[in-house]
This record gives structure tokens, sequence and C-alpha cells, in this order.
């Protein structure tokens, strides 16, 4: 398998702060990789280290084969960056920004247009509106055909779909499974576990550190202990009371339902612990785990 | 039940456009309320008129036991407000945004030194106290505009999708937040784009091209549209809208 992204024990300090320490993972080529983390992991860090936008100050990182510091400005015209904020020219129209964008890469809108086709077609009706007057969906496909616009072999999504309503969210990743088939290479961050998925592979970030790097599926194997969800009518109560007990390790919400491990598996006396506090239409069952309960369980909420 | 939030026929029209087209629907107080709807759907134009920012075309809301047409100050002063866009002062500290809020929410001077000790406190902030606001990770602003969201113990909280791209240990703190806020009856009226937070709430109503298509508990909505998950309650009612932006 060809590696396209080598990163090699990369760190990166602010003063005082490690954003990254000593990271290492490569990405194959053609590859979906998603990193998935909470704020101040050092997601956005690694992302412009790796668009050449940020120096390492130890490690190195490959793109394609190319070292990301010596030979930056190769690099910049072979990848695509859409950074975490909106970030394109707010006052100039969706068809000049696209224009703009194109010139800056030295290439025009109609060369590449057939990869960006299938997001721009979304944004027709809309192509002489100002950038700042577009909807959040909207905004997010202007900016991914923008990064697309000089037909790059990598995409560096930093956070693509955060603040976007679900529709355009699943649209938008259904736009990267179609880019993915057509052989590129994606890096992607993002908040939302069931995004997560979606993703070939990913790794899993805190305080600047990778927990774990896998398959989605492979992560959920891993998780060793037995999952159980219990709900009550009242489900504030039913956490604190959950937390209190002794016969439970970790509880935290989880939609409809909260999610727990035991200490030791005790179902009557937890059962009849929650009777004696009152609680009333008592649910309790197994349940299937989930990369959030892996996510959760590795940073101990 | 004691309602807090009273609407009847609530409309805005921007020239012949329904921005907002006869909203109807009552919240009890220490419901945790969730207000739901894809993007231009008309959400922040009916939050708008709730929080007494912006004048109804026809139609009336009611909220703290105020007018909101008649008496949007009195409405502004007995409700907390928070959104992404804007919730603290990014160039203050974490204390001195807590100070500025809790004068502007009215609580006593005497009040505002120990209920500002307890506040971060609470929050495990007392270290952090004298930290800009701008150096704080989201999920902690979050929180913290929280906080000051009903600092004054308002009778009604408005969270403008409160929890966009934060992560799911600090979105679940922040909920956590809110189911006790709502305990100390606190009505909590939100917006969000997480249908795992649907879930949390009491009751939700879906709006769709400026009306409300579904007002129900998430558990009944889900047994009605013979679904397991919000997330399909939600792809199937907004498959119903003929307006995008």
């Amino acid at each position: 398998m060809d590696k396209m992204i080598v990163v090699e024990k990369i760190t990166k300090h602010y003063e005082q702060v490690k954003a990254l320490s000593n990271i290492s993972f490569t990405i194959n080529k053609g590859e979906l990789f998603g990193l998935v983390g909470p704020d101040g992991a050092g997601k956005s860090t690694l992302f412009r280290i790796l668009a050449t936008l940020l120096l390492p100050d130890k490690g190195k990182a490959w793109i394609n084969g190319v070292d990301v510091v010596k030979h930056y400005k190769k690099i910049r015209s072979s990848i695509g960056y859409m950074p975490g904020r909106f970030s394109l020219y707010q006052d100039l129209s969706v068809e000049e920004n696209l224009n703009f964008y194109a010139s800056v890469f030295g290439t025009t809108l109609e060369e590449n247009y057939a990869l960006i086709e299938d997001i721009y077609r979304y944004l027709l009706p809309f192509k002489e509106r100002k950038a700042g007057k577009l909807s959040g969906g909207m905004k997010q496909k202007l900016a991914l055909c923008c990064a697309l616009i000089h037909a790059p072999s990598i995409l560096f999504l930093d956070e693509p779909t955060t603040g976007v309503d679900p529709t355009s969210r699943q649209e938008f990743w259904e736009t990267l499974s179609k880019l993915k088939e057509k052989g590129m290479t994606i890096l992607v961050s993002t908040p939302y576990m069931d995004e997560a998925v979606l993703c070939d592979r990913i790794a899993l970030m805190q305080e600047g550190q990778l927990m774990k790097v896998d398959t989605p599926q492979q992560i959920i194997d891993q998780f060793d202990k037995a999952l159980w969800k219990v709900s009550a009518k009242n489900m504030y109560g039913l956490l604190k009371d959950m937390r209190l007990s002794p016969l439970v390790e970790q509880c935290y919400t989880f939609g409809q339902y909260l999610h727990f491990t035991f200490v030791q598996e005790e179902l009557d006396a937890l059962v009849a612990y929650l009777k004696q506090k009152g609680h009333q239409e008592i649910e309790i069952a197994p349940t299937a785990v989930t990369i959030e309960d892996c996510y959760l369980q590795l940073t101990d909420v | 039940m004691e309602t807090v939030i009273e609407v009847q026929g609530l409309t805005k029209s921007f020239g012949s456009f329904k921005a907002v087209d006869h909203l109807n629907f009552k919240v009890a107080k220490g419901e945790i309320f969730g207000f739901l709807g894809a993007n231009g759907a008309g959400k922040t134009t009916a939050m708008r008129m709730l929080c007494g920012l912006s004048k109804p075309t026809s139609g009336s809301a009611r909220v703290a036991g105020y007018d909101v047409q008649l008496n949007p100050e009195k409405v502004k002063q007995n409700i907390g407000y928070m959104s992404q866009r804007f919730s603290l002062y990014d160039d203050l500290k974490v204390e001195e945004n807590i100070r500025l809020f809790a004068g502007i929410y009215g609580i006593p001077r005497p009040l505002i030194k120990t209920q500002t000790e307890a506040l971060l406190e609470k929050l495990h902030f007392t270290e952090e106290r004298n930290t800009m606001v701008r150096a704080l990770p989201l999920g902690w602003k979050q929180k913290l505009a929280f906080s000051v969201a009903v600092f004054h113990q308002p009778k009604v909280v408005f969270l403008d999708e409160p929890t966009g791209g934060v992560d799911p240990v600090t979105r679940r703190q922040f909920w956590e937040l809110i189911y006790e806020a709502a305990a100390q009856g606190i009505t909590v009226f939100v917006t969000t784009h997480y249908m795992d937070e649907a879930e949390y709430c009491d009751r939700l109503s879906m709006m769709v091209d400026g009306r409300i298509e579904a007002l129900d508990s998430p558990q009944q909505l889900k047994e009605k549209m013979g679904v397991a998950s919000m997330d399909e309650v939600f792809r199937l009612l907004a498959r119903k809208a003929k307006r995008t932006e």
C-alpha cells in the first residue's frame, strides 16, 4: 500500500503549552482518515503543520515522499486545505471566489470542473451571491470546491461540518465518499462520532497525543468491558444516583439512555438500589458499543 | 403547571415572505423544550421574537409573564440568552465576564462577589479566573457562558445551538448543567442540530418552512412516526421542506 502521508515524532509547543507530543502515524493512498478529539487536542495544529503553514519543533513529515519543511512550495500545489473557520472572501460572490482560487493555482474553473461538478450544482443557483451571505451548509460546499479547484491528490479538512445542519452534513460525507472513489486521499477532523465511523481508519487524539489509531470496527472490538444502558422517569436524578453507587464504574448520558459499566456485574443489587431511591419505569439492559462509547471510555468522562 | 412561554398565531413576515407562520405552543416551568428545524426553517427569527428583540407581524407571545410586543424590556430582564455566535467577551478575563454580566442582569451588588466565587468553584475555574476568555477552549467557554446566562436565576434561558462543534465529553457536561438548571425550575428553550441531544428534551417542536410540523415528547414522536431514533424523525420531517437556503 502506498504511504501518502508519513508523520514521524512531530512535536510542537506554543510557549508553555505542548500542543503536539511525539506524534507518529501514516496515511495510505486513497484512505479516508479521521482525526477525532476534543478542543485543544492538537488537531488544527497538526493540520497546519501538514499543510506547510506551521513549522514543527521536532520531528518530520512527508507528503507523497516530499518533506513538508524542506519542499513546502511543492506540497502547496498538490494539497487542498479547508481550515476550521470559513476563510474565503465574504465580499466576493461564489463565482468570483472560485475564479480567484483557480487563478492563484494557475488553472481555471473549467479545467477541473468534473471534479467539483457534483458539489457545485448545489451552488449554481447562488453563484452570484456574496459568499458572506450563504448559509453554513453552502459555505462548506463552496470552501470544498475552492480546495478542489486545482485537482489536488490530498485533501485536508479541518472540522468541515461543524455547525452545519444534519442534512448538509450527510450530503458532505456522501461527497467525500465519491471523492475517495476517484482516488483522493482525505484527512478529516470531526467532533461528530457518527462521522468518525464513516472513515477507513481513525486516530483518537487528546492533549497532543494519539491514544489509538485503527479502523472504527477494531476500536469497538477492543472495548474490554460489558456495556449497559439504563433509563427511568427522572433521567437527571438517575444520573446522579447511578454515579453515587459503588456498583457503577462509569456512567454518562447517551441520548435516551444512560450508558454505564459495572465495577462488578450485580444487576439485581443495582435495580434494588434504584428502586429504593424511588426511581420509576426503570429499563435496564446490555447495549452495543459504539465509537462514542470507546471515545468516552478513553477520556474517562 | 405554570406556563412560562405562551405563543399564539405568532407570525413574522418580511414583505410577502412568511419567515414564521402562525406558531402555537406553550412551555411549562422547568421544562427542557427543544426547538428543532433545518437552517432556514425560521427558528432564529422565532427566537428573536420570544427574546423581545424583534416585533411580531401578527399573533402574540408571552414570555416570563410579559407580552413580547408590549413589554420587551421586561422580557429581557427575566430571561437569559446564549448562542454560539455571541456568549462572552473574548478580551476580558473569566472573572471580569462574570462580574460584568452579573451587573447587567441586575444581581444586587453585595451578592455579586460571593456568587462569583461560588460559580468559579462550581465550574472548577478558580485557577482560571484571570485567564482571558479567548484563551479558553470552546467547550469551557460554552459552559461558562451558560452559567453566566443563568446566573440571575431567570425564568427562561434561550440557548441557540450552544454545543455546536464541541466534543462529546464537554457536550455531556454542558447538558448536565442544563439538567441542573431545569431541576431548579429554570425553563430551558434550546435549539440543537445534535439529535442525541434532542432526546434529553422533555418535549420538542420541529419547524419546517416557518411552521411547526411536530410537537411532542421524543418518545411519542418516534412512536407516532414508527422510527427508532430522533435522527430518523428529523430526516422524515425535514424532507418535506420546500424551503432551503
